[in-house]
């Protein structure tokens, strides 16, 4: 079983978002970087795929040099080797430019199954995924919280509004990672060890084959709108302030 | 030259979901702006006879493709069914919604129609014939106006923030070919599971009442369950109280749970961590009940309560419950 993990570096959540004064993007000063949240759960699938059914684990994130600390990381927590697509030209693109270069990277190595999260928390696109499997021309199953693969096939549960899907797939697929999928393990320290020495393998645009063909841009950022400062409600009883709340959410906000 | 604002309409066992109301209005809005026209394009099986009801919202063309292969929803045969009829007729704009559903088939159509695409946005306008659209990055934290340079420039529409305002029109009714052969789909729906609580998902709900380590154990849910019963709203939750075991994964409000923008969002017993309020922080009016006067989510709150909540939820029942009587 081969088997791709795609990562992607991203601010850690705890992050204060500096828009900068002109607009044209984030302030980058300060930013603690970290593996995308629902990668660590695609990088762990993946982990116990292997030890299950053998075969290696193939990393690949798009980004610049610092990402090399996160494809470390998952080479920590057991991953075999990794690709590091690193050119300027590739970086703040948008998803089919990006899938374009992930598949082209990995169309030439082996893979059963390949792993993505569901989004990308700096983003928010959750495009990446998808765009990769159908330039791969390969199924796809997003958002998904079990996988269990049994030799040409994958079953995955899917959770939608109201309702849970049991999917069935062939053979390989794209599967997009949720939250709930399984707990993501720490790399131990023989693994960080390790992880030194596994061979990474890095990339460019041109090395790759990619011509880039932007399709959508962010053209401005902006701070999140402002919200008009809040009501504290007091009273002596809590009979009290419960009866002023719901006058208030009737009367004034109207939404009950 | 691509002309035209198209949308995927979304039904379930046969009946339109909200979003579908939210698209065409928003479809209308924008095309009137260009002079153009609104299409929309319906999948399913047995559902030919709601297609017209779109007609209503404002939409001109119904494309109906009314097939078994096309129920229940896969990514495969879906894809292929919009990729053809959006090929023939060389759309503007293509919106969908930011449901499970329309981002799974709208990222899918990113790569089939190799053009780009503002997910999750919560705005849309057109500047100088082009679509301009504005959404949440960062959690929320910060937003972006994005432009697509190619067609179709494609959007998907965060559900609940677009008004579906009516604006009828005599859509007529035009049935197409998918050309979408069952032998060749590599997914299948093997199993759904149908959620049994009559409750609406936390993304579609208009009242969210949410729980966090605050409720001090899962047994005292109940009482945001009463609340919610009386106001019709879905019970949420914090990752806190979901990783204690208390509550199931798909009530996780925040980052890496559930982002959610519904009228009114009642937060118990919720500090307001940074990854909370990400998934909650686009709601119209938010209320924190908290104990703690410096916790973060009264900063972001627009009516707060400085008290246990196990008083003051019991006491809010009884309140709205009068009401409402
Ligand atoms: C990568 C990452 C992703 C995350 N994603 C999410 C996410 O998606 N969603 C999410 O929610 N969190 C997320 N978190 C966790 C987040 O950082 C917080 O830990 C979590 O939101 C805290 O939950 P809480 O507010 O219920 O608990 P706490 O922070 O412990 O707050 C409990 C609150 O209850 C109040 N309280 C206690 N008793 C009472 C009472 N009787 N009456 C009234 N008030 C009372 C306290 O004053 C306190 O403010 C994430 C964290 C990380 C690192
Ligand atoms: N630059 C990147 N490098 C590697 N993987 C990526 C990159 N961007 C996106 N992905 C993968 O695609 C998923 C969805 O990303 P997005 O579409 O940007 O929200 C991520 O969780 C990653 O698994």
């Amino acid at each position: 079983m081969n088997v791709v993990a795609c990562v992607k570096q991203v601010p850690d959540t705890e992050t204060l978002i500096k828009v900068k004064p002109d607009g044209s993007g984030i302030d980058e000063t300060g930013i603690k970087w970290v593996m995308n949240p629902y990668d660590e759960f695609g990088v762990e699938e993946a982990l116990r795929l292997k030890e299950k059914l053998g075969g290696d684990v193939t990393i690949v994130s798009l980004g610049p040099a610092r990402a090399l600390e996160t494809i470390r990381t998952a080479l920590a927590m057991g991953a075999d080797k990794g690709i590091h697509i690193n050119d300027p030209a590739l970086e703040g693109t948008d998803a089919f430019t990006v899938a374009t270069a992930l598949a082209a990277a990995i169309k030439n190595i082996p893979y059963d199954i390949i792993f993505c999260g569901q989004r990308a928390i700096d983003d928010d696109s959750g495009q990446v995924g998808a765009v990769l499997a159908e330039l791969l021309g390969i199924p796809q199953v997003t958002v998904v919280t079990k996988v269990e693969v049994d030799g040409k096939t994958t079953k995955v549960i899917r959770p939608i509004e109201g309702a849970q899907l049991l999917i069935e797939s062939s053979l390989p697929c794209v599967v997009t990672a949720q939250k709930g999928l399984n707990e993501p393990r720490y790399a131990s320290l023989p693994g960080i060890m390790k992880a030194k020495k596994k061979p990474v393998d890095v990339k460019d645009a041109a090395g790759l084959g990619v011509t880039i063909d932007v399709k959508a841009k962010v053209v401005k950022t902006l701070p999140p709108p402002a919200r008009p400062p809040g009501k504290i409600i007091c009273g002596e009883e809590p009979a009290e302030k419960a009866k002023e709340l719901a006058r208030l959410l009737r009367e004034e906000a109207k939404v009950i | 030259m691509a002309k035209g604002v198209w949308i995927v309409a979304e039904q379930r066992y046969g009946a339109y979901r909200k979003i579908s109301f939210e698209l065409a209005s928003t479809a209308r809005k924008l095309a009137n702006q260009l002079g153009e026209e609104v299409c929309a394009i319906l999948l399913g099986s047995g559902i030919e006879g709601i297609a017209g009801e779109l007609g209503k919202y404002g939409v001109d063309k119904v494309y109906v493709a009314d097939q078994p292969v096309l129920e229940p929803y896969t990514t495969d045969a879906h894809a292929a069914a919009v990729a053809k009829v959006v090929k023939e007729n060389d759309p503007s704009i293509l919106l969908l919604g930011a449901s499970t559903q329309g981002k799974d088939l709208s990222a899918r159509l990113v790569g089939k129609l190799a053009t780009g695409m503002a997910t999750d946005c919560v705005d849309l306008q057109i500047v100088d014939g082009k679509l301009s659209a504005r959404r949440p990055m960062y959690a929320g934290k910060c937003y972006g106006e994005i432009m697509v340079s190619s067609f179709p420039q494609m959007a998907s529409l965060r559900p609940n923030v677009f008004p579906a305002a009516e604006n009828s029109k005599a859509a007529e009714v035009i049935k197409f070919d998918p050309g979408v052969d069952a032998g060749q789909l590599k997914t299948k729906v093997l199993e759904i599971q149908k959620d049994t609580s009559g409750k609406l998902d936390l993304t579609e709900a208009n009242i969210i009442i949410s729980g966090g380590r605050g409720m001090k154990g899962p047994e005292n849910y109940v009482l945001l369950e009463e609340l919610a019963d009386m106001l019709g709203a879905t019970v949420g939750a914090s990752r806190a109280a979901v990783d204690a075991g208390w509550r199931p994964q798909k009530d996780q409000v925040g980052q890496t749970g559930k982002v959610v923008s519904p009228n009114l969002y009642i937060a118990c017993g919720i500090s307001g961590a940074i990854q909370h309020l990400a998934g909650m922080g686009s709601s119209k009016y938010i209320v924190a009940i908290n104990k703690d006067p410096d916790a973060p989510i009264f900063a972001r709150a627009d009516y707060g309560i400085v008290d246990d909540l196990f008083k003051i939820v019991p006491e809010l029942t009884k309140e709205v419950k009068k009401l409402l009587a």
